[in-house]
C-alpha cells in the first residue's frame, strides 16, 4: 500500500444544530481515486471543501502528505497551493482569457515566470485539444470546454490531490463525456483524486473505492462493484433505486 | 441552390416596414406639435422680450466669451485633478469598507462614518465649511487658496459617492469567484486585486462615469469661494452689464464639456447590455 496522501480522522462539522459531517474517517493513498456518492445534502461537497480548508471544521483532523493541515497556525494559502479544486459551476475568471486563467496560480502562487507558465499551459492545452482556445474568454467556450479548462487550471501546479465537486452536473450528456475523458486521462497519469459525482457509470470506471455518504456519515465503502451491485444498507439500496428510476444507472 | 424568400417572408417584411414608417410619422407629428405649443407659450409670454434680451443677447455673449472661457480652463484643471484623487480615495475607502480583517476594523468604522457624513452633506455646505473654516483657523501651513480648498471639498464629497459605487461593484461579484481564487492558493489580497476588483470595476464603470460627469459640473460651485472659474467670470461680466447672457455662455460651455463623457457612458452601458443579452444573463 502506498503512503497516504490524505488522511481524515473523525471529522465533524455542523451548521448550528444541523450536523453535516460526523465521524468521517477515511484515507486516500497516492494515485488512488475515491468517488463520493450520495444524495444532495449528504455532505459530499462539504467534505471536499473541508479538505482544502474552504470550510472550517468542528472536530477531527485532516492530514495532507503527513502534515496536519487542521492544526492551529497552519497557513491555509500554503495548503491550498498543494490541492487542486474544481467546482460544479466552473468558476473560471471571466475577465481573463483561457491562458491567463490557467497561468494565474503558477505565476502568483508558485512564483513561476510568465514565459515558463505560458509554455507549460500551452503544452497542457495542446495535449487536451484546447490549444486554439488559449486566447479566448470563458464566455465564448462551451460548458464542457470551460470545465476542462477549469480542470487544467487546477492540475497545472501538479497538486498532491485533485478534488472534483460534481464537475459534470451543469453539463449535457455530450459535454459530460469530454470532461469525463479528461478525468480518466488524469487517472491514467496517476493523479490522486477525490470525486463527488452523480455519474454512477463513471464512478464504476475510475474509482478504486466508492464511499456512500448519507446524512453526513459514511454508511458504506468498498470497490465500485461491491457498492453498486451489493448494497447492504437500506439507505444505499434506496439511493440506487432512485437513480435507477431516474434512468441514471 | 439559391435561396428565394417565401411569399410569407415578404409579407412579414412589408408589414414590419409599414409599422416602422407609421412610428416615424407619429414621432415626427408629435415633435412638431409639442414644439409649436412650446414656442407659442414661451414667445407669447408677457415677459418674453425682456427675457430674450437679458439671457440671449448675442453681443454680450461675444464680449463675455473670452473671460468665461479662461475661467473654464480653471474648472477643467480642477475637475481633472479632483477626478484623479476621487478615484484613488474612492477605491481605498471601498476596499476598507469591504475588508473582513479584524485589524482593519477601526478603518472600516471610519470609512463607514465618512461615507455616511459626506453623502448626506450638501456640497455647498462642505464648500463653505472647508473654504471658510480652514482659513479661519489661521494656521499658516494650511492652504488658503479658494481653488485648493474648493478642490478639496469636491474630493471629500465625491470620494464618498464613488466609494459606494465601487463597493456595490465589489459586492456584486459572485462570491464563487473569490472562493475559486482562494482555492487556487491566492491570498486574500491577491484574490481581491486580480480576481475581484477587475470584475467589480467593469460592472460599475457606467455609474462611475456618471458620478464623474456630476463632479465636472459641480466644479462650478467652487465659484462661491471666490475662485475665478467660468461661473465667477460670467458673474463678473453680468455685474458690469446687468445682462445674464454670460451665465448662459458658461452653462453652454459646461454642457459641451460633459457631453463627450455622457455619450461615452451611454455607449459603454449599451455595449455591456448587449454582451449580457448574448450571454443570456438577465
Amino acid at each position: 500500500m502506498a503512503q497516504s496522501m490524505v488522511e481524515i480522522n473523525s471529522l465533524r462539522k455542523s451548521y448550528g444544530s444541523d450536523v453535516v459531517l460526523q465521524e468521517i474517517t477515511t484515507s486516500l493513498a497516492e494515485h488512488e481515486v475515491k468517488v463520493l456518492i450520495g444524495a444532495s445534502g449528504s455532505g459530499k461537497s462539504t467534505l471536499l471543501r473541508a479538505i482544502n480548508l474552504l470550510e472550517g471544521i468542528d472536530d477531527g483532523q485532516i492530514y495532507l502528505d503527513g502534515d496536519d493541515i487542521t492544526s492551529v497556525g497552519v497557513d491555509p494559502d500554503k495548503v491550498r497551493a498543494q490541492i487542486g479544486s474544481v467546482f460544479q459551476s466552473f468558476n473560471l475568471f471571466p475577465h481573463l482569457n483561457v491562458l491567463q486563467n490557467i497561468t494565474l496560480a503558477p505565476r502568483l502562487v508558485h512564483g513561476i515566470t510568465k514565459e515558463i507558465a505560458n509554455a507549460e499551459a500551452m503544452s497542457l492545452l495542446e495535449r487536451f485539444g484546447l490549444a486554439d482556445k488559449a486566447k479566448q474568454y470563458p464566455d465564448l467556450l462551451s460548458g464542457g470546454q470551460q470545465q476542462r479548462v477549469a480542470i487544467l487550471r487546477a492540475v497545472i501546479t501538479k497538486p498532491k490531490v485533485l478534488l472534483l465537486d460534481e464537475v459534470t452536473s451543469a453539463l449535457d450528456p455530450i459535454l459530460i463525456a469530454e470532461v469525463l475523458t479528461l478525468i480518466s486521462e488524469l487517472k491514467a497519469e496517476g493523479m490522486t483524486m477525490m470525486i463527488a459525482t452523480h455519474e454512477i457509470g463513471f464512478a464504476k470506471r475510475v474509482a478504486d473505492q466508492v464511499l456512500f455518504l448519507h446524512n453526513g456519515q459514511i454508511l458504506e465503502f468498498g470497490t465500485p462493484l461491491n457498492i453498486l451491485e451489493n448494497p447492504k444498507t437500506p439507505e444505499l439500496k434506496a439511493f440506487l433505486n432512485a437513480l435507477r428510476g431516474a434512468g441514471r444507472l | 441552390m439559391s435561396y428565394k424568400p417565401s411569399a410569407l417572408r415578404l409579407q412579414r417584411e412589408a408589414a414590419r416596414r409599414r409599422v416602422s414608417r407609421h412610428s416615424t410619422l407619429v414621432a415626427l407629428i408629435s415633435t412638431l406639435a409639442i414644439g409649436a405649443v412650446l414656442s407659442i407659450v414661451v414667445s407669447g409670454a408677457p415677459g418674453f422680450k425682456l427675457v430674450r434680451e437679458s439671457f440671449f443677447n448675442a453681443h454680450y455673449a461675444r464680449t463675455a466669451f473670452p473671460n468665461v472661457l479662461s475661467g473654464l480652463w480653471l474648472n477643467l484643471r480642477v475637475m481633472i485633478l479632483a477626478e484623479i484623487f476621487v478615484l484613488i480615495f474612492g477605491l481605498l475607502i471601498a476596499l476598507a469598507r469591504t475588508s473582513k480583517s479584524a485589524i482593519l476594523y477601526p478603518l472600516r468604522l471610519l470609512a463607514t462614518i465618512y461615507t455616511d457624513i459626506f453623502r448626506g452633506l450638501p456640497l455647498l455646505l462642505v464648500l463653505l465649511l472647508v473654504g471658510l473654516g480652514i482659513p479661519g483657523l489661521q494656521l499658516s501651513w494650511l492652504p488658503n487658496s479658494a481653488v485648493v480648498l474648493g478642490t478639496i471639498s469636491l474630493i471629500l464629497t465625491y470620494s464618498a459617492y464613488v466609494a459606494e459605487v465601487i463597493r456595490a461593484g465589489i459586492e456584486a461579484v459572485n462570491p464563487a469567484q473569490r472562493m475559486a481564487g482562494r482555492a487556487l492558493g491566492l491570498t486574500q489580497t491577491q484574490t481581491q486585486r486580480v480576481v475581484i476588483l477587475p470584475q467589480a470595476l467593469r460592472k460599475v464603470t457606467p455609474p462611475l462615469l456618471n458620478d464623474l460627469v456630476s463632479l465636472q459640473k459641480d466644479s462650478g460651485l467652487i465659484s462661491v469661494l471666490g475662485a475665478i472659474d467660468a461661473i465667477r467670470a460670467a458673474g463678473i461680466e453680468t455685474a458690469q452689464s446687468f445682462n445674464f447672457t454670460p451665465y448662459l455662455v458658461a452653462g453652454a460651455l459646461f454642457v459641451a464639456l460633459t457631453i463627450p463623457l455622457t455619450r461615452f457612458t451611454d455607449w459603454l452601458t449599451r455595449k455591456q447590455d448587449r454582451a449580457r443579452v448574448q450571454q443570456g444573463q438577465w
